[in-house]
């Protein structure tokens, strides 16, 4: 097995393109697990870790900010993205451990693409785009169409994710996630929720409950049809529970070890009523 | 660089060579079999226990998440560098004194994320004590003389200033 | 600035909270546990296990493995010279798996190789055939005897009954319920490891291992091997806890064998996944009790019903069933019981000793029981408790006489003295809410309750046991040491002992002699024994050099030795004025005594449970505050506050680490600790999926030692280890039914259970 430490993006862009079997390695949180429990050889390494220019957060004018993929969550948890994507701050802040935190990564989140990656619903309920680099090409992806399926997304074997995108919408915004324990746990289930003042509308995206991230287009319809978000007046008890039930019938949620289908969709449903509430309280 | 190669780490301020190695190996277990310090303790190879905890470049991390052959760029301080020649540190003494060690088994990781606790935040709450601990589980204490332990450190840096 | 001190340090005597003296090295990283040992020209051993719950052995090829190059031996149940089984109780469990294997994980062999990788690789290599059976997973089909024999020895491991007072006797208020518990781990942080060194002419070895017995591995090690026990050393390595599960043997004969097939020094560990599967773990149960009570809420009788699952093999199942079923009445008067209790074979994971041994299951259930009797007859859970509560001289409903020390009422009353904590405020941290930083509550989401937990816990071992313990006391130029072969396993033991012999001798300077083999057994460290009997070993020994050194001091002195008495650091003539340092008073002599510490006998059941089977009890009360989100079913224990009977505190700093440790535990139990089994499969071999509670878990934990001096206990000290973990778990459950107004009636309590 040969390791390449990249200090340019270049160069591992490169090393990529030339090993068919090379895999990329940032923070590690994910990776080592699957080497160190024998579930993954790799033979080519190409680590991410010293590359600079994958750890810039970048606010461009159209009111964009861009958060490099190998910016670790500790640094996410904090300014600016805690006044800028609160719900992105507050999802970084649930993964793992403190030691996890300041190794994981965005770009690690997407790379592994589980749908209980816990920063994964953000993207999807800010409509983030992702940028995609080989060392001769690039292509910015939306995240709905980045990932494909439990482990799976469009990324080839060839790009490296460099750079999320994550608009900034005028509205409340907030991330809740269900654990066990009240630290250091896989999402049960878990739920970001946008209030996007400008369009009046509210955007819902589940995580844990499906084999992708689901962003649930029916429930965000019917609630614009059925009540004026525009106002931006509170929202009864009996509205944010309706919602909540439309949220998680949009869910697949299945039993495994760690909890039921029948909890994961009344979580969901909790989940769901009680961010709308917070939005418009 | 391939397997079996020669590659050096930077590890409580000196050089170390690491030879021999299969470069997949993590960093806890290159410092633990090839650079002779068994400080480091590991309890899970998942990042569920802290056991592990080591500095790189200042953050707290778990070593067993960290191929030792991707850190070839970073200064790494384990426990054993974060002990002085002479005497234990203000942490490891209240440790001792507070009760906060039975088995032993996670403290060489505590003490480390304890002293990365303080040096980025002096003043932490009763919360961020408990925040920045959350990542080493100890199964004897039960944490009361842990918190006990970071606390009195805390007052005794108080009163010097 | 500092002044200078004119205070001297107060020494480090019983009753003082002395410092470990393994801390330093432990906070440097410098101890050595087991796990960081090594020896020249060692190779690394590993087992291959089975991944099926119940299966035949077809075949096992090694051939492919022994092929590989760094491989130095492969063994199977062929290569056993010995017993080919071994066990606490009954020798039912093999070295190795040989027709069948019972349970996913049971060891089918084991190879030595030159790395941790190779060894893995070489595992890999193995060929074993198995025909896989189904497998006997529901314990009740055992009770039934609706399953075909699993094992020679049969399906029911022991069964007892307890037959007290009236059996047609009942009261205007019945209630009842049958309790689950669910398989808890030991979860240990430092993996199990050993290192065993052959001699060089192969017929004897030295092993170093993290245990909790010594004596009882050497026992066990020696019979496979077909080596006498004097050939074979057992010296103690750093031990990164254990709460039980390191009674049993797990890789100590496989090391051994390793190491003289390979004529060099073998080193095991475990990873965490394989230790899931490497050790016994807490007994799932099934629970049925009723109780009668008459319209006050006075018990009049219990009827129960246990069931444990003790999984493939026996370990400790019949003792843990005993401890169980002799505990149904909890800390409680009552005349009149009928209790049935089984433990059975199954092909789920063997099951054994976990700190509370029985009592913990029992437990869940006769504490649910009370709080719905007080429901019954309008009481609260206090008044319930204390209108019940045992005194000493009562009987127990095996015909026992209560002849410990017994403040139930007390522990209960200064339990409920403690302050609660301040109400949620209407600004709470919402960090701090249930879910932490999940953040799926707001306030106002949230509801708090109270419940309450009283328990009852045997000390030492039971049924006619005689679990001695074993100390040398040498002093020496007013320096003493001790030598002892009681396992430390962090609970603190190598600081009590030096505390003893500094109180008994007057010395300051104590020194620990290894621990190891080359002494008598001190028994098990667990059964919150070590204090009494270990402590007892210890004080007898430094007693009998005392009374030596007053006898020399006297014949130096021409003082009759009847007369000296150690005062501080001195000798000193209690009618005279002759007084003389300790230091000085030893010059030049060497004074070592050995002890045997026992306890009184006990004796086993007979066939309807009567007997006095236990050696000494210690009670403990806890009441839990407990912050719930009704609709997420989501936990937060906010604190706990309890009142132990403790007898004497030794050590007011090592006391408070047991009971907040204890109560972390029990704690696990009621909210996130299961492994959870499917069709004989465990589900959840990891960290990421068997939780433990986190510092973000973790409540204020708020405790009152009382001591009532226990007359039975060399020290006056009683076992406080098991007890925190007992009373906590239904104390939490029962303030999360406070706080929904909804039954409960397992544990650990999931958030389905809680709000759908």
């Amino acid at each position: 097995m040969s390791v390449i430490v990249a200090k340019e993006l270049t160069t591992a862009l490169t090393a990529l393109r030339e090993h068919a079997d090379a895999r990329l390695i940032q923070g590690g949180t994910d990776l080592m697990v699957e080497i160190n429990f024998n579930h993954v050889k790799p033979t080519t390494m190409i680590s991410l870790r010293d590359v600079e220019s994958l750890r810039t957060i970048r606010r461009d004018q159209s009111g964009m900010l861009s958060i490099g993929s190998g910016v670790p969550y500790s640094i996410i948890e904090g300014e600016p993205v805690l006044s800028a994507i609160p719900a992105l701050a507050q999802a970084a802040r649930t993964v793992g451990s403190p030691q996890i935190r300041a190794a994981g990564s965005l770009g690690g989140n997407l790379g592994t693409c589980s749908p209980a990656g816990d920063t994964l619903p953000v993207m999807f309920a800010l409509d983030a785009m992702i940028h995609l680099n080989t060392v001769d090409s690039s292509r910015v992806v939306s995240i709905h169409d980045f990932m494909t399926g439990v482990k799976r997304s469009v990324r080839q074997h060839d790009e490296i994710i460099t750079s999320i995108d994550f608009p900034i919408i005028n509205g409340w915004q907030g991330y809740s996630k269900v654990g066990v324990r009240n630290a250091m746990v896989i999402s049960v289930a878990s739920a970001c929720l946008v209030a996007d003042h400008e369009n009046a509308h509210v955007r819902i995206a589940l995580g844990s409950v499906g084999p992708t991230i689901i962003r649930c287009r029916e429930a965000e319809a019917w609630l614009k049809e059925n009540h004026n978000l525009s106002t931006g007046a509170s929202i009864s008890l009996d509205v944010a529970d309706e919602f909540g039930k439309r949220a998680a019938a949009e869910s697949s949620p299945i039993d495994d070890h760690r909890s039921t289908a029948e909890y994961r969709r009344h979580a969901i449903s909790v989940l769901a009523s009680r961010l709308l509430r917070k939005a418009y309280q | 660089m391939s397997a079996n190669e020669f590659y050096s780490l930077r590890v409580n301020g000196k050089t170390m060579p690491v030879q021999d190695s299969w470069v997949g190996e993590s960093l806890l277990y290159v410092l633990r079999e090839r650079l002779g310090l068994p400080g480091t303790k590991g309890a899970c190879e998942q990042g569920e226990c802290g056991s592990c905890t080591v500095l790189m470049d200042g953050d707290a991390v778990c070593a067993c998440l960290v191929m030792a052959a991707t850190a070839i760029n970073s200064e790494i301080v384990t426990v054993e560098g974060i002990t002085s020649e002479t005497s234990l540190t203000d942490v490891q003494q209240s440790f001792v004194e507070e009760g906060a060690v039975q088995c032993g088994f996670c403290t060489p990781g505590l003490i480390v994320a304890v002293h990365h606790l303080l040096e980025k935040n002096p003043q932490p709450s009763e919360f961020e004590v408990k925040e920045a601990i959350s990542g080493n589980i100890c199964r004897c204490t039960g944490y009361g003389r842990v918190f006990a332990a970071v606390e009195a450190t805390i007052r005794s840096r108080n009163e010097v200033k | 600035m500092a002044k200078s001190s004119t205070v001297t340090k107060p020494r480090d005597i019983l009753g003082n909270s002395a410092l470990r003296p393994d801390g330093a090295h432990k906070v440097q990283g410098s101890f050595e546990f087991t796990s960081d040992m090594h020896a020249e020209n060692m190779l690394w051993g590993a087992t291959l296990r089975s991944p099926h719950p119940y299966a035949k052995i077809v075949s096992i090829d090694t051939s492919a493995a022994l092929a590989l190059s760094g491989v130095q031996c492969v063994i199977t149940a062929d290569d056993v010279p010995g017993k080919p089984t071994y066990g606490l109780i009954s020798s039912d469990q093999p070295v190795f798996a040989q027709d069948f294997v019972r349970y996913m994980g049971e060891p089918v062999a084991a190879v030595a190789a030159d790395h941790p990788e190779t060894c893995r690789r070489a595992l890999s290599l193995i060929q074993v055939v198995y025909e896989v059976l189904k497998p006997l997973t529901n314990p009740e089909d055992a009770v039934a005897g609706t399953f075909d024999p699993i094992h020679p020895d049969g399906n029911v491991i022991r069964h007892q009954r307890i037959l007290r007072g009236d059996q047609t006797i009942t009261g205007p208020i019945v209630v009842e319920g049958e309790y689950v518990i669910g398989m808890q781990d030991q979860a240990f942080l430092g993996l199990e490891a050993a290192l065993a060194i052959p001699d060089p002419d192969g017929l004897g070895l030295h092993l170093h291992v993290a245990t909790q017995w010594l004596h009882e591995d050497l026992t066990q090690i020696s019979a496979c091997l077909a080596l006498p026990a004097e050939k074979i050393r057992l010296t103690l390595g750093g031990v990164g806890g254990a709460f039980g599960a390191r009674e049993d043997i797990s890789l100590q004969v496989h090391c051994c064998l390793l190491a003289l097939k390979a004529g060099r020094p073998i080193k095991m560990q475990y990873s965490r996944e394989e230790s899931f599967f490497g050790h016994v773990h807490r007994h799932p149960a099934t629970i049925f009790m009723r109780h009668h009570a008459d319209a006050d809420g006075k018990i009049i009788k219990v009827d129960a019903r246990f069931v444990f699952d003790g999984g493939a093999y026996t370990s400790t199942s019949p003792a843990v069933l005993i401890n169980g079923i002799t505990h149904t009445q909890g800390p409680y008067k009552c005349d009149n019981a009928t209790v049935d209790g089984y433990a059975v074979r199954t092909n789920n994971p063997p099951c054994g000793a976990m700190r509370g041994f029985g009592v913990v299951q029992a437990c869940f259930a006769h504490e649910s029981q009370m709080d719905k009797i007080a429901a019954a007859v309008g009481k609260s859970p206090v008044e319930i408790r204390l209108i019940n509560a045992m005194v000493t001289g009562d009987p127990l409903i095996t015909g026992q006489i209560m002849e410990s020390v017994a403040p139930v009422a007390r522990c209960i009353t200064e339990t409920g003295a403690i302050p609660l904590p301040e109400p949620m405020g209407q600004s709470v941290n919402e960090l701090s809410l249930p879910g932490g930083s999940g953040l799926t509550a707001s306030r106002s989401n949230i509801v708090r309750g109270i419940g309450w937990g009283v328990s009852m816990k045997n000390l030492m071992y039971s049924e006619g046991f005689d679990d001695y313990a074993t100390a040398r006391c040498t002093l020496k130029d007013g320096v003493a040491s001790l030598k002892f072969a009681t396992s430390e396993v962090g609970q603190g033991f190598v600081t009590l002992a030096p505390q003893i012999a500094r109180s008994v001798l007057g010395v300051d300077e104590v020194i620990l002699e290894p621990i190891d083999t080359q002494i008598g057994s001190a028994g098990s460290t667990s059964a919150s024994r070590q204090t009494w009997m270990s402590g007892g070993a210890v004080d007898g020994a430094c007693r009998l050099v005392r009374e030596r050194l007053f006898h020399h001091v006297g014949l130096m002195h021409s003082i009759d030795p009847l007369r000296l008495v150690i005062d501080g650091t001195d000798v000193v003539d209690q009618v005279g004025t002759f007084r003389i340092s300790v230091a000085e008073a030893s010059d030049g002599v060497e004074i070592s005594e050995t002890f045997e510490h026992h306890h009184r006998a006990t004796e086993e059941l007979d066939e309807n449970g009567q007997g006095n089977c236990h050696t000494a009890f210690a009670f403990v009360a806890h009441r839990a505050v407990v912050d719930v989100d009704p609709e997420l079913g989501l936990v937060k224990v906010v604190q706990i506050a309890t009142a132990q009977d403790v007898g004497r505190v030794l050590n007011p700093l090592s006391a408070i680490g047991q009971l907040e440790g204890g109560i972390a535990q029990g704690l696990g139990l009621a909210v996130m600790e299961e492994i959870v089994m499917k069709d004989g499969k465990v589900r959840n071999p990891s960290f990421t999926d068997y939780l433990l509670p986190t510092a973000l878990d973790a409540p204020d934990v708020v405790a009152v030692m009382i001591e009532e001096y226990e007359p039975q206990a060399p020290l006056g000290a009683k076992g406080i280890g098991e007890p925190p973990c007992i009373s906590v778990t239904p104390a939490i459950v029962a303030a999360i039914r406070n706080a929904i107004g909804k039954n409960i009636e397992r544990i650990p309590v999931r958030p389905q259970d809680i709000c759908l």
